[in-house]
C-alpha cells in the first residue's frame, strides 16, 4: 500500500458496463444478483462488494435462525400481515408485506434445495417455533453457518460477475431522471470506477454506524459495521423516498458486547428476559418498539440491570443452547462470556439497551419500495434491511432481492444505457479523493467517534424538540469538518467516506423525528414533548427526499387502505407488552407462553 | 507500515502463518479489510484496530493460525 502515489491515484479511473449492477453483496444482494441472471441469462449482472462477497454481510457466520418464516400449517400470509401491522403501530405498507409472506414459503424450499440447512422434525418437516406475540414463525436453523458458501456457489454457478473491495458512494442519475450507474473505488488499490449500468440494486444493509455503543468502541455495533448507511445516502442522493427513518432501531443486546443475547433461541427452550429479581417482566421477546420502551422503563424503574435468564434449565438444554450461541451467528458470544466468567448454569446474562441504527429488517426505516422492489427512481431498486418493508430479517432479504432481480432484468428488457453526466463524476472524484490530497487535518475516526458521540447525546429516545434541534446544528458543524478530514491512503479514504453515509444518515434521523410530532412505536419513537399517539394526525408514512434545490425535505405520505384489518383484539396486543400484576384482567385473551 | 507494541485483539502465529507461501485467506475473509501482510515478517497482521469479532478470518485459516480475542474495550 505504500508505494500508491496519492496524486496519481486521483487521476486513475476505470469503466466498467453492465445492464444490471448490484451494490452490496450480503444477503440481498446475492439473491438479487442470480434471479436477474436467471430470469435473463443474456444480461450481464454485476456483483459490486465493498468487502469480499465470500464472508460479507450480516450472515457472514451463519444465521440463528429465521425470524419470521409463513410456513402452511403453522401461520398464513394474512396473519404475518397482520401481526407486523400492529408491531408496527399501523404504518405499514400491507402490499410489501404480503409480497413478502406470499413469496416466503418458496424462498424457503429454494434455499433448502440449495443446501442451507433448517431445522426440521423427525417426519422431515419445518421444526417452527413461536416467539411472536400472536403467530408462529421462528424457524431455527442450528446448522446455518453455511448460508454463504451456498450462496457463492450459485453466484459462480448462474455466471454473475463479481468485484470485491469496491467500495459505492453515488448513484449515477441520467438528465431524464433514470439511473445511469454508479460511481465506486477501490479500497485497495484506490482506483476509481465508473460502472454503467441499465438499473441499479441497493443492497447495501443497515445503517449500523449511527449512535455510538456505551463501550465507545466504533466498531462494537449490533449491525455488521462495513454497512455503515451507505445505501441510505445513495439512495437520498439519488433522489429516492425514504420512510420511517424516524422509527429508529434500538435492540436489547448483551451488555458491552453487543450482540444478540439470543431470546429468540433461548426462548422456546425455557430462556426468557428477567429484571435483577429473575422475574419475567414483558410477556414476548420479540423485538418490537414497545417491548424496548418495558425493557428501558425496568432499568429506569429500579428492577434492572435486565438479563436473559436461562441458569434454571437442564444441563442437556444448557450445553445445547451453547452450541447454537457459540458456533454460528455471532460465535465470538462464548469468548466473551469466558472472559467474564459468565457461565449459562449459574448466572444471568446481563443485557443492555443498544445505541441508535437505522434498519428495516428489524424495524422500519429504509428506502421507499413498493411491492415490487422499485423505489421512487426509475432504474432504481432496494431490497434487504435498507429498504422499507418493516420487520423483514433475513428471509425479507432474500424475498426481496428476488423481486428486485426480477424487476430489474424486465426494467433492463425495455430500457438503454442512460448517458452518463461526466460532471456529476468529476464532481463525485473531487469530493471522495479530497481527503488523500490534504495534507493534514482531522482523522476520520475521530470525526466518526464525534458525530456518533453527538448521535446519542441529542437523538437517542426519548427524544425531544430542542434537543434535536440543537443535535441538527452542531451535525452542520460536523459537515463543515469533513472538508478538514485527511486520509493517507484508501483504506482511510474509505472510512472518511463512511463519514459522509453517516452524517446524512444523522441528519434524516433528526429531521424524520422531529416532523413527527406524536410518540408511536414504544421507544424507538418517544417524544417527551408529545406524549400521545395520534392517529388522527400521524397514522401517515413520513417520508425523506433531497428536493430540486438540493435540501432535505420532510414530508407525509397518505397509508394505502388495509387489505386485512387486524380486529380490535389484535391491534391491542402489542400494546400490552408489559406482565400484568395477577388477578389483573388482560384483554387480549391471548396466551403468550413462548 | 510500523506495527506498534501495543496489543491488538487479533493475533497472529508467524510459525504456523503461511502467507509467505501465497496463502491470504484471513484477508480476503475480513468484512473490514483490517488485515493485511506486514511487510517485516511476511505474514498476516492486523493493521487497524477495526475489528468486529466476527471470527470467518479464524474459521477460515487452514493452518488455525489466527485468534481473534474481544476487543479490550468490550471485554
Ligand atoms: C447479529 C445479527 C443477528 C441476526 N439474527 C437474525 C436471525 O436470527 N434471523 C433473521 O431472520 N435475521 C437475523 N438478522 C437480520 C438479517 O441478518 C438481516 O436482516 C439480513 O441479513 C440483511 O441482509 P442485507 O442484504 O440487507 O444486508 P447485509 O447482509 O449486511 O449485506 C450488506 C452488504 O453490503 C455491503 N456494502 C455496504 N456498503 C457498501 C458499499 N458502499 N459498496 C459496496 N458494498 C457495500 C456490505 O459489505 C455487505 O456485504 C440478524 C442480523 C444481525 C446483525
Ligand atoms: S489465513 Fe492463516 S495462514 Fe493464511 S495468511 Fe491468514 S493467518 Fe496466515
Ligand atoms: S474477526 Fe472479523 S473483523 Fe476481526 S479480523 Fe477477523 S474477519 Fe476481520
Amino acid at each position: 500500500m505504500q508505494t500508491i502515489n496519492n496524486e496519481d491515484l486521483v487521476l486513475t479511473s476505470e469503466e466498467i458496463e453492465t445492464d444490471v449492477l448490484v451494490i452490496g453483496g450480503g444477503t440481498a444482494g446475492p439473491m438479487a444478483a442470480i434471479k436477474a441472471k436467471q430470469q435473463d441469462p443474456s444480461l450481464r449482472v454485476l456483483l459490486l462488494e465493498k468487502a469480499n462477497v465470500k464472508r460479507s454481510g450480516a450472515i457472514s457466520m451463519g444465521m440463528d435462525g429465521l425470524n419470521n418464516a409463513v410456513i402452511p400449517g403453522y401461520a398464513t400470509p394474512e396473519q404475518y400481515v397482520k401481526e407486523i401491522t400492529v408491531a408496527n403501530d399501523g404504518i405499514v405498507n400491507q402490499k410489501t408485506l404480503f409480497a413478502y409472506a406470499e413469496n416466503s414459503y418458496a424462498m424457503i424450499e429454494e434455499l433448502d434445495s440449495w443446501g442451507v440447512k433448517f431445522e426440521k422434525d423427525e417426519n422431515g418437516d419445518y421444526a417452527v417455533k413461536k416467539v411472536h406475540h400472536m403467530g408462529t414463525y421462528v424457524l431455527p436453523m442450528p446448522e446455518g453457518h453455511d448460508i454463504k458458501k451456498v450462496l457463492y456457489r450459485k453466484l459462480k454457478q448462474t455466471r454473475v460477475n463479481v468485484t470485491n473491495r469496491l467500495v459505492a458512494t453515488r448513484v449515477l442519475i441520467a438528465d431524464d431522471g433514470r439511473v445511469a450507474g454508479a460511481l465506486a473505488f477501490d479500497c485497495r488499490s484506490g482506483v476509481y470506477t465508473v460502472i454503467r449500468a441499465k438499473a441499479v440494486i441497493l443492497c447495501t444493509g443497515a445503517a449500523s454506524r449511527l449512535g455510538l455503543p456505551a463501550s465507545g468502541y466504533l466498531f462494537g455495533t449490533y449491525e455488521n459495521p462495513t454497512n455503515a448507511g451507505d445505501g441510505y445516502s445513495m439512495a437520498y442522493h439519488a433522489g429516492a423516498e425514504l420512510s420511517g427513518i424516524e422509527c429508529f432501531q434500538i435492540n436489547p443486546l448483551i451488555k458491552d458486547y453487543n450482540g444478540p443475547a439470543c431470546a429468540y433461541v433461548t426462548g422456546p427452550m425455557g430462556g426468557y428476559t428477567a429484571n435483577a429479581q429473575g422475574e419475567r417482566f414483558i410477556e414476548s421477546d420479540y423485538w418490537s418498539g414497545q417491548m424496548m420502551q418495558e425493557f428501558h422503563q425496568e432499568l429506569a424503574g429500579g428492577k434492572g440491570p435486565v438479563f436473559l435468564k436461562v441458569d434454571h434449565l437442564a444441563e442437556e438444554t444448557i450445553s445445547n443452547i451453547e452450541t447454537i450461541l457459540h458456533s454460528n451467528e455471532r460465535p465470538s458470544r462464548g469468548r466473551f462470556h469466558q472472559g467474564r466468567g459468565t457461565d449459562y448454569r449459574a448466572d444471568m446474562i446481563e443485557m443492555h439497551i443498544s445505541e441508535i441504527g437505522l434498519c428495516s429488517g428489524h424495524s422500519a426505516s429504509g428506502v421507499w419500495v413498493n411491492e415490487h422492489a422499485e423505489t421512487t427512481v426509475p432504474g432504481l431498486y432496494a431490497a434487504g434491511d435498507l429498504a422499507c418493508v418493516p420487520h423483514n430479517y433475513m428471509l425479507g432479504a432474500f424475498v426481496y432481492g428476488r423481486l428486485a432481480g426480477e424487476s430489474a432484468a424486465s426494467y433492463c428488457a425495455n430500457n438503454e444505457l442512460a448517458v452518463v453526466d461526466t460532471k456529476q463524476v468529476e464532481a463525485e472524484r473531487q469530493r471522495i479523493f479530497a481527503p488523500l490530497a490534504r495534507k493534514h487535518g482531522l482523522s476520520p475516526t475521530q470525526v466518526e467517534y464525534k458525530l456518533r458521540r453527538l448521535v446519542n447525546d441529542y437523538l437517542q429516545p426519548p427524544k425531544v424538540a430542542r434537543r434535536m434541534e440543537i443535535g441538527l446544528v452542531r451535525f452542520e458543524e460536523i459537515r463543515a469538518d469533513l472538508q478538514q478530514m485527511v486520509a493517507s491512503n484508501p483504506h482511510e479514504l474509505m472510512r472518511a467516506a463512511e463519514v459522509g453515509f453517516i452524517l446524512d444518515c444523522a441528519e434524516m434521523a433528526a429531521k424524520a423525528s422531529l416532523f413527527r410530532t406524536e410518540s408511536r412505536w414504544g421507544l424507538y419513537h418517544a417524544r417527551q414533548d408529545y406524549s400521545e399517539r395520534n392517529d388522527a394526525e400521524w397514522a401517515v408514512h413520513v417520508q425523506v427526499q433531497k428536493d430540486q434545490s438540493g435540501d432535505m425535505s420532510v414530508f407525509k405520505r397518505a397509508l394505502e387502505p388495509y387489505i386485512v384489518e387486524p380486529d380490535d383484539v389484535e391491534k391491542a396486543v402489542y400494546q400490552q407488552i408489559r406482565i400484568q400484576p395477577k388477578g389483573a384482567v388482560v384483554s387480549s385473551g391471548v396466551s403468550h407462553e413462548l | 507500515m510500523s506495527f506498534s507494541p501495543i496489543d491488538f485483539p487479533v493475533k497472529v502465529d508467524l510459525n504456523a502463518c503461511i502467507a509467505d507461501k501465497g496463502c491470504t485467506v484471513c484477508i480476503d475473509a475480513c468484512p473490514l479489510d483490517v488485515l493485511v501482510i506486514d511487510p517485516t515478517t511476511g505474514k498476516a497482521g492486523m493493521k487497524y484496530d477495526e475489528c468486529w469479532y466476527c471470527l470467518p478470518c479464524e474459521k477460515d485459516c487452514p493452518t488455525q493460525a489466527i485468534r481473534v480475542d474481544i476487543p479490550y474495550l468490550l471485554r
